[in-house]
């Protein structure tokens, strides 16, 4: 009798996401090419994007705050690996961003730029879709590409590495 | 015995809805941990521990559990644990660090959001994988096979399910936070079809959306409440077998043990929370609980009219103490159940000065 050491029984849970008010704002606002954060009434930190609450002090933020789409790259990678899930083939260049008047930087893409020309301190901006492509989705940010700006000081960035 | 003991000072629930549709589970919980702290006298710097407990699964994400920090601060560090289960377990592990000493006040809290995936659906997961889960039997169909072997034993009958949930969600309509508050007498419940037999939609719970809050403080800590503390003077859980076919589904011997640890039999019981999702699993546990007709049984409803996964048992907890701390009683009981056909029991004595 051979043994038995495998067997398949699948399983399929469907969810509807609930995005809550403040990431609800942001998305809104990428449909009309704005970046919509949120300013800590305690501590005055603006997370962009927001998630309606403080993590540090655990209160709510309820201000709005907009901010632009330059910013600066306080960390990067190259990704060199391939996988299926990728919306853009490898190597590509993936960074943290953090926007200018932002206290939180977010996964972005970095195009337009060699892979040996980007840098910690490095200024970028964001490119967005064209405006009939915009959407409710962090999607409508293509990418972030250089700025012809001087580099930002490591001191100015280093407490949101 | 404990050797410290343990108050409830702050307690906070939001209404039970079917579908919170606008707001997540981290701006749910927000205000209900602000009221909670604010009745105990507490800032968020001067808890000691924070424990939480919520299940990934309701939600569809890994690690739900660490997003949901975000409503309490947690920066700098705090002392933090999860359990992956009702928030009742959640206040024992809070409990239990408490009574090591390494701390004088807990935040614990729960949240549950149903209504993101199909609830039944969700809950048969957590059978066993290999023989029972891939039979897809849901929860009321289980809950359905206790009552059945329940009313074949005791001769109880529909009508006195029916009795049961009529009670239960007449109490609930001086509840403001439960979500079934009206009800039609046990005569015209009993009219209605049979959802699995021999369980009707009054037998069952709803399915809900909800979040909770508990504040525990020991010593100084205590002078500090806005609250009227509660005392806990016996806390206990229990867990039987995993394989439904090899427990009596008739009675709750997990129940039983933990009701006798906690010690409610050591005085007059004036209320009970009971954590019963179904009409007949409250009178399993009355029984099991040896609580007589003198006992006011869920003056809030009960589950039976606000069931949010993994609040509904801490909420028991804290409707017990809420009713104590207003002058409702001086001793009450309060349960919460866990895994299919009350699988696994709390039991939790309270006391007011």
């Amino acid at each position: 009798m051979s043994e038995i050491t495998n067997i398949v029984t699948p399983i399929r849970l469907d969810y509807t996401y609930t995005a809550g008010h403040a990431t609800q704002r942001f998305l809104l606002g990428m449909a009309e090419g704005r970046i919509l954060g949120q300013r800590c009434p305690e501590c005055a930190k603006v997370y962009v994007p927001p998630r309606g609450a403080c993590p540090k002090c655990g209160v709510p933020t309820t201000d709005e705050v907009e901010v632009t789409g330059k910013g600066t790259v306080t960390t990067f990678c190259i990704v060199r690996i391939p996988s299926d899930v990728l919306s853009v083939p490898p190597p590509f260049t993936c960074a943290h961003v953090l926007l200018d008047g932002a206290d939180l930087p977010f996964f972005a893409l970095i195009q337009e730029c060699d892979f040996d020309a980007v840098r910690m301190g490095m200024r970028v901006e964001a490119v967005w879709a064209p405006k009939a492509e915009l959407a409710a989705t962090f999607e409508s940010i293509r990418y972030f590409r250089p700025i012809d700006e001087p580099d930002a000081p490591y001191e100015t960035y280093k407490e949101h590495l | 015995m404990p050797s410290r003991d343990v108050a409830i000072v702050g307690f906070a629930q939001s209404a039970s809805v079917r579908r919170e549709a606008s707001r997540n589970e981290v701006e749910m919980l927000m205000p209900i941990l602000q009221e909670a702290k604010r009745q105990a006298g507490l800032r968020g710097r001067d808890i000691g521990v924070t424990v939480s407990g919520s299940c990934d699964y309701l939600a569809g994400q890994p690690f739900a559990f660490v997003s949901a920090l975000d409503a309490v601060g947690a920066w700098p560090p705090i002392v933090e644990s999860h359990v992956e289960m009702d928030g009742a377990w959640a206040l024992y592990e809070a409990w239990v660090k408490l009574q090591t000493g390494e701390a004088d006040s807990a935040l614990v809290y729960a949240f549950g959001k149903s209504s993101m995936g199909d609830l039944p659906e969700v809950l048969t997961i957590q059978l066993d994988p290999y023989t029972t889960a891939p039979l897809w039997p849901d929860a009321v169909s289980l809950a359905a096979l206790q009552a059945r072997a329940y009313l074949e034993k005791t001769g109880t009958s529909e009508r006195d399910l029916a009795e049961v949930a009529f009670r239960s969600r007449r109490a609930a309509a001086a509840n403001p936070k439960a979500q079934v508050r009206t009800s039609a007498d046990a005569e015209t419940l009993l009219a209605t079809p049979y959802l699995v037999s021999p369980l009707r939609a009054h037998d069952c719970p709803p399915i809900s959306d909800g979040c909770a809050a508990i504040v525990l403080a020991c010593g100084d800590a205590v002078k500090k409440s806005a609250m009227t503390p509660v005392w806990i003077r016996g806390i206990d859980h229990r867990i039987e077998a995993h394989a439904l076919g090899v427990r009596d589904l008739t009675t709750s011997p997990s129940t039983k043990l933990a009701g006798e640890k906690a010690g409610v039999g050591k005085g007059r019981v004036d209320l009970a929370e009971l954590h019963a999702p179904f009409t007949h699993q409250e009178l399993i546990l009355r029984e099991a609980l040896g609580l007589g007709a003198g006992v006011d049984v869920n003056p809030s409803g009960g589950a039976l009219a606000a069931n949010p996964m993994m609040v509904a048992g801490l909420v028991r907890i804290g409707e017990a103490a809420a009713r104590l701390a207003g002058g409702a009683g001086k001793r009450a009981v309060a349960h919460a159940t866990s895994g299919p056909c009350l699988q696994q029991n709390l039991v939790c004595v309270l006391e007011r000065d």
